[in-house]
Parts: structure tokens; C-alpha cells; sequence
């Protein structure tokens, strides 16, 4: 048997979308017991949207299926699922009943959500002393803008990272096709969370934790919030420009829209590239003798550079430099990594068998513990799968009971 | 004084630069004991890489040391002679937690890894940060931030489809890892308690960037062979409107995933008709085949209008749009100020100044910064000869040896 970091403890999970739900299946990969609290008329919306299997048939917003949407699967690996109304009297007074049973409550509602129906932490610390609450929301708890609705991408650019995002000496670019925003702070929310449960088991207190995603994204933007508090000075896109390396780019490869990506850092790096490369003529030119004068010509070396990447697919460009100890690493799709025998060995993605899809590949973890390593024990759960399981086994009632709950719309 | 989450926990660190650091600095400021060991004379990379005040490089004013190191314990020690090997294992005997980001080559020849620290002490957590890992055909290779953000699909999605995939900025990968091993870290403090003894976590930023942000993919591309593709400064797969818009003093993030925000921004515009126009009704083909002409559809409004006046019309109304908000306006930002986000900081050396502040807010064991970043080799006298047991006398010898 192995023994998971997070073993008897309970969470409820109130996520929706991303930053939520992947506080959720990171705690519930460790081993804790994570509880998805769903309704069938408050479907989280990652539910819906296109299924894995077949076309968008509903068309616009909603596709069908409710337990096929890829990002759902992902995001709920692990978790178990509840449906309840908690709109009404019967499904709330359940809930609280969880609570008594729970060690953490998770939600990214908005703000006020939680407190309208009675979950915010002065309510459920009532019900339990210890009980430790994260809220995470785009803005904070409180402040002028907390009523602002925010996605991933708002996130980003509230922060301060999109301003950086670009081409060197052109506009504002973006990066909008990456979820960063949620994820850099759901990630905080974890070390938040676990740092909560540390405190709880020395001294038997719970607390409540208020995360705003954009100062989780604003907290790790150090050096150029430094570089404007010494000296005034405004970050801009630097495109692919390093302060101190030349070459360090992305150089084109043989192939459509293949690239690999090359750093050298030291006089050593570089002479042991140029040996790489052939040692063509041209890199004994005083123009490239040295970093300083590298970065000075950075165009010329890179259109340069480019003339020898142009003959080599991205992977027998690292090859040929890694041999050499030069850092020269293909720019990845997904589809490269998937193949890719480092991911493949790493186990970096994980097949599972799911029920209604059959096999699927999912994300694994950010960390490899050698002794207790995270899992996915089960894969992500269907709209109420395990009513019977919570409300049955953990809290007693009856098959009976359960079935007229269904009945009377409480537990749905 | 306010109680603290991680009281009690001991970290030792050996690191530069990002990862490593950031990994500890976490801990630290939610109260762990932090230890940060640096080689003598030249200390942390990160005191070479500035920003410096007025641009001067100074190894006391490193903005980047400075902000990466608070609350942090500072010695200098040379791991490599026999003497300073034998001062690390006195002090991992006495930590909870060892944090490195060396290559894994490194740490192998220096019989610093795993298997031979657990030798020295049987409950220690060692946390190392690489850019591919511990394991696999990789794990030796040379990467630095623009290979990782390369090798972790996050470059692919950044910049124009015809153009270099541009590197995610402000080294985002390196804080990603350190955040992420801070987590696997605390996750192998729990399990001690179950096993009653440390493990290796081994946190690979490329797999970090992967496994957190962009390996959501890997479902889509097996069903659908989706591989994703950078659109510059719009969406992929995305509802109208969705990306940066430039507006009159500046640039807005637009996105409307719901359908009513949409029509809510048209009735905002004097347009709602537009809804019911049967060229603007799939959203999804105005991005993908009709892009540049609705974008002409919604400029004019935009070009009229400043950051702040779209803003807040866009929050009265409950319309997730959201200025780009450069550095300079993060301190005049309301929000931030409302919440006290940033913090000011005493140095040494380069006087008070502001830092980014706490990226949650515990309520009864909250963040801070009790002091400033170490000066190099600041706390020896403290730690070898107070706690090490060494004279004075032999701090001062092993100065001169080289050793500290």
C-alpha cells in the first residue's frame, strides 16, 4: 500500500472552471479525500463546451455531454462528485454535515458568493472550529475592483505580465492562448493551503485564506517591479533579447514552423557551439569575439545562426549541441512532447481508462516525490457518481432517504 | 506579533538565481528558518544580475537578490573543500528541508545527492530543481529559461503564427518551479510524518510549465489532434472578442466566454442590433474567419476611450474586459492600494524600497517580511560560531582558508 502525503484528510471543493478545481485535484493527487460539490441546475462550466467524443452538436455555448468535456476531465482527476441543491434547506443542512467531516473548503466564487449562502469561514467555523477556507478570486476578497468578473487572461494583463509579452521594440503582443493566470495562482493556493494545515496540526487552528489571482500573478514579477521602484523604469517587450546572452533565440528549423531554442551564457559555451556548428568563418569575426560585441550584433548573428538551423529538424539541432553542452532545446506543441522518449520515460502524461471515454491521456504532477509519490487513483468522477458513497457512507443516511432527496430535487 | 505557519521548520538552502530561491523565500516568509548558503566572495548569481539602483551593479543591491531572499538567514561556505562539506552535513543534520538547483551532474560528483544525504540524516526532505529532472534521457542537458519555456509548450502559443515562438518574460518558468517544489516540499513534510522519513522531490521546470499550465492540451491533441498555434494578439479557438485591443492611451484585454456579456458590451456600445445580424451571431467564426472586420466593428469605441473610462463601464456593467496594466501603474492601481498589496522594505544598502507583497492573505498567520535580505556571509558568525560551536578565531581562519 502506498502511503499518500495527505491521507484522512477531507476537502470540499466548491471550484469551478480552472483555479478552483485544480487547487482541488492537486490536493486530491496527494491523497486527500477531495469532494466536488456540483448541482445539475449550477453545471460548472467547464462541463460543457465541446465533448471529447463527437461534434458540438447543441451548437454556440453547450455542448451535451456533461461528463465528456476534455478540460474537465483533466481538471477532476482523483476528485469524488456530490450534487446538491443548496438552495435548498434540506441540501444546505447536508453540506454543513460534510463540513463537520471536512478539513478544507475551497471555492472561486465571487466575492460574496459564499458568504450569501452561509459558507464563508465565520459561518463554517461555527459548525467547525478548525475548518480552513481558501477563496480565490480574480481581485481579493475586498478593494474597489473585487466585483470585477475576470477570466485567466484579465488576470495576466491586471498583473503586469502581459505588458512584457511582445517583440522587442513593438507593440503589446499578449499570450493569450496560455490559462497562466489561473494556474500561477492555483499553484499558491496549494502552498497556502498545505502551509494552513502545517500551522493547524502544531497548534489546532484553522484559518482562512483570501487569494487574489492577480496578486498571486503581480507577486512574482520581482525584477521589474524593482527595476521601477530604483530607477523608474518601465519593463517593455524584450522579444527573445536576453540582457547579458547572444545568441538566445528561437532559430527556424527545416520543416513548417519548427524551431529550436538556443542560450549560450559563456565564452566556453560559445567556442564549444562554434566547433558544433562546423566552425564556419564567420564566427571568428571581431563582431561576435565576445558577449558584449554578440549583443551589439545580436540580428546579424541571429540571421547567421539562422543559415545553420535551417538544415536540421529541431531535434537533431539539440543533438548535435547538446553534445557539445550547448543549450539548444526544440520548441515544443504538444504533440512533440507526447512523443518526446524524456516526457515518455518521465511519465509526464498518464493514460487512464476512463468509463465513458475509454483510454485518455491526462496531465500528471509538477513534482516527483521519490518515496510517496502523487497518483491518479481515479479518474474524474461523473455528475453526482458518488452521492450514495457521501451521503450514504459518510453521513448515514439511508438508501430511502436518499432516493426521495433525489426525488425532491435536494441532492441534484 | 502574529503567529506563524511554518514556525519550527528548518530549510537549508543552496541555490541561484530564481528556482531555488523562491522555493525557500516562500517558506520563509510564512515564518520557516531559512539558511541560505553562498559561495564565499562571489554569493548568489542573482547579486550579478541587478536591477541595480541608477544601474550600477552592486553585489548588496541586486533588486532581483533583494527580492528572492527575504527573511532569509545568510552564510558563505565553499561545499567543495573537505572542511566546508564537513560545516553542510553538521547543518543538514539539523534542517527539516535541503533546497538546490544545481545540475543534476553536479550534485552527483559532489556526493551531494539523495542517496548519500539520506545517509547523514534519515528524515530529510531534499527539494532539486533542474530543467528536465532527476530522471530520463534529458536529464543531463543544458537549458536555461528560454529552452525550458521552449521544451514546456508555452513558446508555441506566444507571438505572431509567422514569426518566432516568443519566450514567456520575466522568467515565469523559474517562480512556476519554485512555487511548485515549495508545494511537493510541504507535501514530503506531511508524508515524513506517515513514513517517518525525508524522500527527494525532484522538480523538473519544464515538466512544471507542462504538468500546471499547457499539458491540458495533451487531451485535445489525442482526440481531435489539436496541437494549438499562436494567433499574436488574438485567441485561438476562442469567442469574439478575445485578445489585446489597443484603446485610446493604451491597450485592454478583452474576452466575453458567455454569450450575455457580449451582447451587454453591444448594448453598451449603442449596438445591440449587431446580436441579431445573422454575419455576427457564431461568435466563434467572427474570430476565426471574420476577424479583421469585426475588430473594425469595435475599435472606433475603443480608440475613444481610456483604459480606466473602459474599465470601469466595463465593471458597472459586468463585462469581463480588463486594462493592460503596465509596471509603473501597478503602484498607482487602486486595487493594490486597497489591499496594501505592496510592502516597503529597509536595506542595508540600498535604503527603504518597494517590494511585491503577499500573494495570499492568511488571516491568522499572515505573510511578511520581518527582515531584509541577507548581506553575503552576514549570519556566519551566527550559525557557525553561536550555533556551530566554532571560536572566532576559527571563523577567521576558515575565512582565510577558503573555506567560508
Amino acid at each position: 500500500m502506498s502511503i499518500n502525503s495527505l491521507e484522512g484528510i477531507r476537502v470540499l471543493d466548491f471550484g469551478t472552471a480552472w483555479a478552483g478545481p485544480m487547487l482541488g485535484h492537486i490536493l486530491a493527487d496527494m491523497g486527500a479525500e477531495v469532494i466536488k460539490v456540483e448541482s445539475r441546475s449550477h453545471i460548472d462550466g467547464a462541463r460543457l463546451g465541446r465533448p471529447i467524443v463527437g461534434d458540438d452538436i447543441a451548437g454556440g455555448d453547450r455542448g451535451k455531454w456533461v461528463d465528456m468535456q476534455p478540460q474537465f476531465h483533466g481538471l477532476n482527476r482523483n476528485k469524488y462528485s456530490i450534487t446538491v441543491d443548496l438552495k435548498q434547506p434540506k441540501g444546505m443542512a447536508l453540506i454543513k454535515e460534510l463540513v463537520k467531516k471536512s478539513d478544507v473548503v475551497l471555492d472561486n466564487s465571487s466575492p460574496g458568493v459564499m458568504k450569501r449562502l452561509g459558507l464563508d469561514y465565520e459561518s463554517l467555523k461555527e459548525i467547525k472550529p478548525d475548518i480552513i477556507t481558501i477563496s480565490l478570486s480574480g481581485l481579493g476578497a475586498y478593494g474597489p475592483f473585487s466585483d470585477a468578473i475576470v477570466y485567466a487572461p484579465i488576470i495576466t494583463a491586471l498583473c503586469g505580465l502581459v505588458s512584457q509579452i511582445g517583440y522587442y521594440g513593438e507593440p503589446v503582443l499578449g499570450a493569450q492562448t496560455s490559462s497562466y493566470g489561473d494556474c500561477n495562482a492555483s499553484i499558491h493556493g496549494v502552498f497556502a493551503v498545505l502551509a494552513a494545515l502545517y500551522y493547524r496540526k502544531r497548534t489546532g487552528e484553522g484559518q482562512h485564506i483570501d487569494l487574489s489571482e492577480v496578486e498571486a500573478g503581480t507577486s512574482v514579477l520581482a525584477e521589474a517591479i524593482l527595476d521601477y521602484a530604483m530607477n523608474h523604469r518601465v519593463a517593455e517587450p524584450q522579444g527573445n533579447n536576453h540582457p547579458a546572452m547572444a545568441p538566445h533565440n528561437n532559430y527556424r528549423c527545416t520543416g513548417d514552423d519548427k524551431w529550436v531554442s538556443i542560450a549560450i551564457k559563456t565564452e566556453e559555451e560559445w567556442k564549444s557551439f562554434c566547433q558544433a556548428i562546423g566552425n564556419p568563418d564567420w564566427t571568428k569575426e571581431e563582431r561576435f569575439a565576445d558577449a558584449f560585441s554578440r549583443l551589439h550584433n545580436r540580428e546579424e548573428l541571429d540571421r547567421l545562426i539562422t543559415d545553420w538551423t535551417l538544415n536540421y529538424t529541431p531535434y537533431e539541432a539539440m543533438e548535435i549541441l547538446q553534445k557539445a553542452g550547448v543549450a539548444g532545446v526544440p520548441v515544443m506543441n504538444v504533440e512533440d512532447q507526447y512523443f518526446d522518449p524524456h516526457f515518455k520515460e518521465r511519465q509526464t502524461f498518464v493514460e487512464v481508462n476512463h468509463p465513458l471515454v475509454g483510454l485518455e491521456v491526462l496531465y500528471g504532477f509538477p513534482f516527483k516525490l521519490s518515496k510517496t509519490p502523487a497518483a491518479i487513483h481515479r479518474v474524474c468522477p461523473s455528475l453526482g457518481e458518488h452521492n450514495h458513497y457521501v451521503f450514504g457512507e459518510l453521513l448515514g443516511l439511508s438508501q430511502d432517504e436518499i432516493e426521495r432527496l433525489t426525488k425532491d430535487g435536494v441532492l441534484e | 506579533m502574529a503567529d506563524k505557519a511554518l514556525a519550527g521548520v528548518k530549510v537549508l538552502e543552496w541555490a541561484n538565481c530564481i528556482s531555488g530561491p523562491y522555493c525557500t523565500k516562500v517558506m520563509a516568509d510564512l515564518g520557516a528558518e531559512v539558511i541560505k548558503i553562498e559561495e564565499p566572495g562571489f554569493g548568489d548569481e542573482a547579486r550579478r544580475y541587478g536591477p541595480f539602483p541608477n544601474d550600477i551593479p552592486h553585489p548588496e543591491k541586486s533588486g532581483l537578490f533583494l527580492a528572492l531572499n527575504t527573511n532569509k538567514l545568510g552564510v558563505t561556505l565553499n561545499v567543495k573543500t573537505p572542511t566546508g562539506r564537513q560545516i553542510l552535513e553538521k547543518l543538514l543534520t539539523q534542517a527539516d528541508i535541503f533546497v538546490e538547483n544545481y545540475p543534476p551532474k553536479v550534485i552527483r560528483d559532489l556526493g551531494l545527492d539523495y542517496d548519500h544525504l539520506k545517509e547523514i540524516n534519515s528524515k530529510i526532505v531534499m527539494t532539486s530543481i533542474t530543467p528536465f529532472g532527476q530522471t530520463g534521457p534529458y536529464r543531463d542537458f543544458k537549458a536555461y529559461e528560454i529552452n525550458c519555456s521552449a521544451a514546456g509548450g508555452v513558446s508555441v502559443g506566444i507571438g505572431q503564427p509567422d514569426r518566432e515562438p516568443l519566450v514567456m518574460p520575466a522568467s515565469q518558468g523559474a517562480y512556476l518551479a519554485g512555487i511548485s517544489a515549495a508545494v511537493g516540499t510541504l507535501f514530503a513534510l506531511f508524508a515524513r510524518e506517515a513514513i517517518g522519513e525525508g524522500q527527494l522531490v525532484d522538480v523538473s521546470e519544464v515538466e512544471v510549465w507542462t504538468n500546471v499550465v499547457t499539458g491540458l492540451a495533451v487531451i485535445t491533441y489525442i482526440y481531435r489532434g489539436v496541437t494549438g498555434i499562436r494567433q499574436g494578439r488574438r485567441t485561438g479557438y476562442a469567442y469574439f472578442p478575445s485578445g489585446t485591443y489597443p484603446c485610446k492611451d493604451g491597450y485592454m484585454c478583452l474576452t466575453a466566454p458567455q454569450q450575455a456579456q457580449w451582447e451587454r458590451f453591444l448594448e453598451l456600445m449603442g449596438k445591440p442590433e449587431w446580436a441579431k445580424n445573422p454575419r455576427y451571431t457564431s461568435r466563434r467564426r467572427m474570430n476565426e474567419e471574420i476577424a479583421d472586420e469585426c475588430d473594425n466593428l469595435i475599435m472606433p469605441w475603443l480608440m475613444e476611450r481610456t483604459k480606466e473610462e473602459i474599465f470601469s463601464l466595463c465593471r458597472k456593467n459586468r463585462i469581463p474586459f480588463a486594462p493592460l496594466r503596465a509596471i509603473n501603474e501597478l503602484f498607482e492601481d487602486p486595487q493594490f492600494r486597497a489591499r496594501d498589496f505592496f510592502v516597503e522594505v529597509d536595506h542595508k544598502e540600498t535604503g527603504t524600497l518597494k517590494y511585491p507583497g503577499a500573494p495570499f492573505k492568511l488571516s491568522k498567520t499572515p505573510w511578511a517580511i520581518e527582515r531584509a535580505a541577507p548581506l553575503l556571509g552576514e549570519h556566519n558568525e551566527d550559525i557557525f560560531v553561536k550555533r556551530l560551536g566554532y571560536s572566532k578565531e576559527e571563523l577567521a581562519t576558515l575565512r582565510r582558508a577558503g573555506v567560508i
